[in-house]
């Protein structure tokens, strides 16, 4: 513990906050603001592409399977969000890095090269899926891909991202830890009880408030007195991003100068992705809450994956090519949703095992 | 190719709805998520989207139909290039068999699997030098020792390090592991109770310190939610070795929020392991093995038997077996299960009972969860009259369990009703008179154990 002695605090002895030791919450802004666009080369920008129309065309097969009644429960849908997982997780080393989210998780275990067969059999609730058909859409877990959830229970994971932060450092691994929450997790207090130890004890985490302007049916102007969530770490002197989270290129340039900034040893990073989700809050949400020329609106202007599409077809990708990567993806999610249709339910054995691992 | 669009389930509990609405009609061209058509619940009118490109077919079932079951086939979309013709078997409406509903009534419970060999407390070889512990230094030698073993093991809580422990628990730590691995944090339990479990998730091996257990209702749904359930949740695959230590029950006159027992609360969740010991010797021993446990563990002390001191043998590894109940006490008349502070009332009230002439076994779960219940059915075979005490309130208590294992599974060895001994159903009263009619003591047990032996 670092004891000092009692600071002349003065409103005059310094013009901004920072004055003292240099802390500016839009230092990373600030470098993000001079060139927002990350340059990819073709193969990267078609690989971009790839995982977010992965995202969209799997998670319209999770809703019609819902419709089926073969998917139960709560079930999130991802649409009109892949540009953000896809940005900042392709920033990230797969494995090294440890990933973590809310209960909205499908796209973040896609775009870390998760098996679709594998999400899809877990929301099928069949032995082949990857908790075994225990978990559901809410609760899937890797831990061969450093993907630690798929949690509940909204803030939660941001705490426990910091304490996977925690271990990084601890074990000096060179791993930060991307913690995703939304603005609804974002009026919780253990996210603020977190952004004050992660930032007291220097962790290597990156914050990521993923806006997608609805707590379920609440607004944001509704919910929160500070709407700009990038600016909520400035109490704990955490440098906060604004990133428009529907252009993948905006959030993988952002994701790049933050992940720099926790991997020198910086302490953490507060990145608020501004985003949308075309879908309802969950699958039985009627979404009356906003209008549908909302929705469309969104869709028609800002589509993440229509924006890459165009962005290729301008550096000249021949259009047939995206056709086949269509056709093959469509393919891809036809087999997960066979797979998962097909696969049997646990055995029944299964009900007691993976309570407790040691014998007592 | 066509692709039939049924009736979708708008919701976990939808059957049926109605189809209030067609948006499209037949020969129309859509494309993925272009609203086909709305549909009421019971709860609220939801919009049908399309998933994927086509022209609209035949519309099978009309607006308007009502109890249209879920999985019904209710129109035909063609894939681009395609006639609008419907396929002469998707003509007629046909409720779908949702193939994977498995019918639930039917189904039973398979047979639990038994639990493992029990363990029993390792033999302690003749000629071990036995010294005095106080309860508090056998608990910070069993994570000094687990922190030499295992250097993924840290603890972290408030006041832990540079104070040396609110109640002095952890004194010593920091001057021998460093700041690394005793880590002072805010008062933020919430926080840190997640940063705790998060790290085991990640890795390595928390011991986790509130000041009381009192404070743990702020971070109670890590111990629950996140730490208890993860590993069941991801069907066997994220490991969460953490231990919630601190003191827990009542202390001395610190009033109603800073004396409570929480050992029924998680004693109740499976997923978690839950220790209260009482003496020095299961404190050491029992610590050790929750710090070497892949599960999480919730150990609860007790602040008033902190400075107690009791015997431990001096051995190089004093671990014990988690979920096995100890005899402190052998006896033939009457049983009586206790657990924590508890077990001194009710070795107290053996002693009394002896000079009666009532021979008392005394038990000590030292695991509330899982809970030796073997150790307790052997004992009640053998005095078949038996009293819990307990210190904490008596609904829902370890007691209630206790006696409803003695009711399912004893039944015919019971020559007398169970009766448990626990704290008043009340708050507990700041008044020293009013707190020491609340809670329990060796006289009320003796007149517990008295009643069942028919000598009141």
């Amino acid at each position: 513990m670092r004891i000092s002695a009692p600071k002349a605090e003065s409103k005059n002895a310094s013009a901004s906050a920072s004055a003292d030791d240099g802390f500016e919450l839009r230092s990373l802004q600030d470098a993000f603001d001079k060139d927002r666009r990350y340059k990819a080369s073709e193969e990267e920008l078609l690989g971009f592409y790839q995982t977010m129309l992965l995202i969209r065309r799997f998670e319209e097969r999770a809703g019609q399977l819902y419709g089926l009644g073969l998917i139960g429960g709560f079930c999130h849908l991802y649409i009109g969000q892949e540009a953000v997982a896809v940005g900042l997780q392709s920033a990230l080393e797969e494995g090294k890095d440890s990933v973590i989210t809310g209960y909205r998780d499908h796209g973040h275990m896609l775009a870390y090269g998760i098996d679709p067969r594998l999400i899809m059999a877990e929301l099928t609730g069949r032995e082949a899926g990857i908790s075994r058909g225990k978990g559901g859409s809410m609760h899937m877990f890797s831990t061969e891909h450093a993907f630690y959830g798929g949690h509940g229970i909204v803030g939660a994971q941001v705490s426990l991202g910091g304490g996977l932060a925690f271990a990084h450092k601890y074990r000096e691994d060179g791993g930060l830890c991307m913690a995703y929450f939304g603005d609804g997790a974002a009026n919780q207090g253990q996210v603020y009880e977190t952004m004050n130890m992660a930032s007291l004890w220097n962790l290597p985490i990156i914050f990521v408030v993923e806006n997608n302007q609805y707590a379920m049916g609440t607004s944001v102007k509704r919910s929160s007195a500070e709407t700009e969530f990038y600016r909520r770490g400035t109490a704990f002197r955490i440098p906060g991003m604004e990133v428009n989270g529907m252009d993948v290129l905006e959030v993988h340039q952002a994701a790049r100068i933050a992940i720099d900034h926790v991997r020198g040893g910086n302490g953490p990073v507060l990145m608020e992705l501004n985003t949308y989700r075309y879908r309802g809050h969950s699958m039985s949400d009627p979404a009356k809450y906003r209008t549908r020329e909302e929705v469309q609106g969104v869709r028609e202007k800002s589509d993440p994956i229509e924006m890459a599409k165009a962005e290729l077809l301008a550096m000249g990708v021949d259009e047939d090519k995206l056709k086949d990567i269509e056709k093959a993806i469509r393919a891809t999610v036809t087999e997960a949703a066979e797979f998962a249709e097909k696969s049997p339910e646990p055995e029944v054995g299964e009900l007691y095992t993976d309570v407790l691992v040691g014998k007592y | 190719m066509a692709i039939e669009l049924k009736m979708p389930a708008l919701s976990p509990t939808m059957e049926e709805g109605t189809l209030a609405k067609w948006l499209v009609k037949e020969g129309d061209s859509v494309s993925a998520g272009d609203v086909l058509a709305e549909i009421e619940t019971d709860k609220a009118t939801m919009e049908f989207e399309s998933i994927d490109e086509g022209t609209v077919g035949k519309i099978l079932v009309p607006e308007g139909s009502e109890n249209v079951k879920v999985g019904t086939v209710i129109a035909v979309l063609n894939g681009e290039g395609e006639e609008a013709a419907p396929s002469a078997e998707a003509a007629a409406p046909a409720a779908a068999e949702p193939e994977a509903k498995t019918e639930t009534s039917a189904a039973s419970a398979p047979e639990r699997p038994k639990s493992a060999e029990r363990a029993a407390d390792p033999e302690v070889p003749a000629g071990t030098n036995m010294h005095k512990l106080s309860v508090r230094e056998a608990l910070r030698d069993a994570m000094a020792e687990e922190m030499s073993r295992d250097d993924r093991v840290f603890v972290i809580g408030e006041e832990v390090a540079e104070y040396q422990g609110a109640y002095k628990v952890t004194q010593g730590l920091l001057e021998e592991f460093g700041p690394k691995r005793v880590i002072d944090t805010p008062i933020t339990e919430y926080g840190f109770a997640g940063i705790g479990t998060g790290a085991a998730m990640g890795g390595l091996r928390p011991i986790v310190e509130f000041m009381t257990f009192n404070f743990a209702m702020q971070a109670i749904d890590h111990i629950i939610n996140s730490a208890a359930k993860t590993n069941y949740m991801s069907g066997g695959q994220m490991r969460c070795p953490v231990v919630f230590r601190g003191p827990n029950g009542a202390a001395s006159r610190v009033g109603a929020q800073h004396s409570q027992n929480y050992g029924p609360w998680y004693a109740s969740v499976p997923g978690l392991i839950v220790i209260a010991p009482y003496d020095a010797s299961d404190a050491k021993g029992l610590l050790k093995a929750a710090i070497r446990s892949d599960d999480p563990v919730v150990f609860l002390e007790n602040e008033l038997v902190y400075g107690n001191s009791f015997d431990v043998a001096q051995l190089d590894d004093h671990v014990l077996p988690i979920g096995k109940a100890r005899i402190m006490r052998e006896g033939a008349d009457v049983t009586i299960v206790s657990y924590s502070i508890g077990v001194k009332f009710a070795l107290e009230a053996a002693e009394k009972l002896a000079e009666e002439g009532i021979d008392a076994e005394v038990i000590d779960l030292r695991t509330l969860r899982p809970l030796d219940t073997q150790t307790v059915l052997e004992s009640l075979a053998k005095t078949n009259r038996l009293v819990v005490a307990e210190e904490g309130w008596p609904a829902c208590s370890i007691a209630s369990e206790v006696i409803a294992v003695c009711m399912e599974q004893g039944f015919d060895l019971l020559d007398a009703p169970v009766m448990r001994v626990c704290n008043e159903d009340v708050p507990l009263p700041y008044a020293a008179n009013l707190e020491k009619l609340a809670l329990i003591d060796a006289a009320r047990i003796v007149s517990a154990a008295r009643k069942v032996c028919y000598k009141d």
